[in-house]
């Protein structure tokens, strides 16, 4: 491999854009296809088109062409620098996501509380729009506070982010699927609010929960389709 | 797939730069239970010192032996492994699976 097409691709990867590593395995030739630059007339571009959907990589043809599909990591999302998020930052870090927390409270998003992670001291109405909400895009609302969790609920379920989680009973989520509907939320997209939020578990404390949360998230993403089908090999 | 910690792709673009020979193993092809997915990789420096995985633990000293050649040779090499061979004490896939590996230098 040559070193540019690397650099390419880790740049596109940076960039959260789908690429594909095409190589000849018989020649060791090889070269990059980035999604978002266009492959219409590509000889492969069938197979291509394919394989940005699955995220599966795989040989094609006599098996002499190998496709290496990178699609953007997971990213998560936790609206709320609460306790829940204190225990779920080392650990959606150690599962390969890349964690964000938004919550407007200065008081609560403190870089001593939140030692290692991104965060952002602002409404999610200001933060989400300039982190650009894709289908790799995991949100977990965990304020209890409507003003806060809504809007950024909302803009998930527009952006088609791949997992919508909120904390909270079932009542106070059939409250919350009210006032998402208010909004002009059809019942498909509001049907994707997971919450109570987490895997039922049994899960009481805060970093059980965030256990709870976090299996959530993996189980949503491996069933998505979109994302490489490691469960398959 | 993506873990941000362990990012190869990208330690392998900084290992090349810091001046380090580095060879990429990538698993081409897996036949029944293989641990680790098509599109894994294993990065290896001139040195032996890797990062990734291409089998959970099973071949990876192989491989990296195997790096090593296509480092000094330059070319391109497929690997296979298939179940251990307990009696040879050969390396290989303690799950029953078989694996094809793809290695290659970074020029």
């Amino acid at each position: 491999m040559k070193l540019d097409i690397l650099e390419r691709l880790n740049a596109a990867r940076q960039k959260r854009q789908a690429a594909i590593l095409v190589t000849d395995l018989a020649s060791g030739h090889l070269r990059l296809v980035v999604e978002h630059e266009g492959y219409d007339g590509d000889p492969l571009a069938d197979e291509l088109r394919r394989r940005f959907a699955s995220g599966a990589s795989g040989t094609v043809g006599e098996a002499n062409t190998f496709l290496t599909v990178h699609l953007p990591p997971p990213r998560l999302i936790v609206i709320g620098a609460v306790h829940i998020s204190q225990a779920l930052a080392p650990m959606a870090k150690l599962a390969g996501f890349d964690m964000t927390i938004v919550d407007p409270r200065t008081a609560f998003a403190t870089p001593d509380r939140f030692p290692d992670v991104t965060l952002i001291a602002e409404w999610p109405q200001d933060a989400l729009p300039k982190l650009g909400l894709d289908p790799f895009t995991a949100i977990a609302a965990l304020t209890h506070d409507p003003k806060i969790d809504d809007g950024a609920l909302e803009a998930a379920l527009r952006a088609e982010c791949f997992y919508v989680g909120a904390l909270g009973s079932r009542k106070t989520q059939a409250k919350r699927l009210d006032r998402l509907r208010a909004l002009g939320l059809d019942e498909r997209a509001v049907a994707r609010v997971r919450g109570p939020i987490g895997l039922a578990i049994g899960a009481q404390s805060p970093a059980e929960i965030a256990v709870s949360i976090l299996a959530e998230v993996i189980a949503t993403l491996r069933s998505r389709g979109a994302v490489a089908k490691e469960a398959a090999a | 797939m993506p873990t941000p910690d362990l990012d190869v792709l990208a330690a392998a673009e900084a290992w090349r730069k810091a001046g380090r020979d580095v060879a990429i193993a990538t698993v081409v092809e897996t036949w029944g239970s293989a641990p680790r997915p098509v599109g894994s990789h294993l990065i290896v420096d001139g040195e032996g010192n890797f990062e990734g995985s291409v089998s959970g633990g099973c071949v990876e000293g192989a491989v990296v032996g195997e790096a090593l050649d296509v480092i000094a040779a330059g070319k391109p090499k497929m690997l296979e492994f298939g179940v251990a061979d307990e009696t040879a004490w050969r390396v290989g896939l303690s799950c029953g699976g078989r694996i094809k590996v793809y290695v290659e230098k970074l020029d």
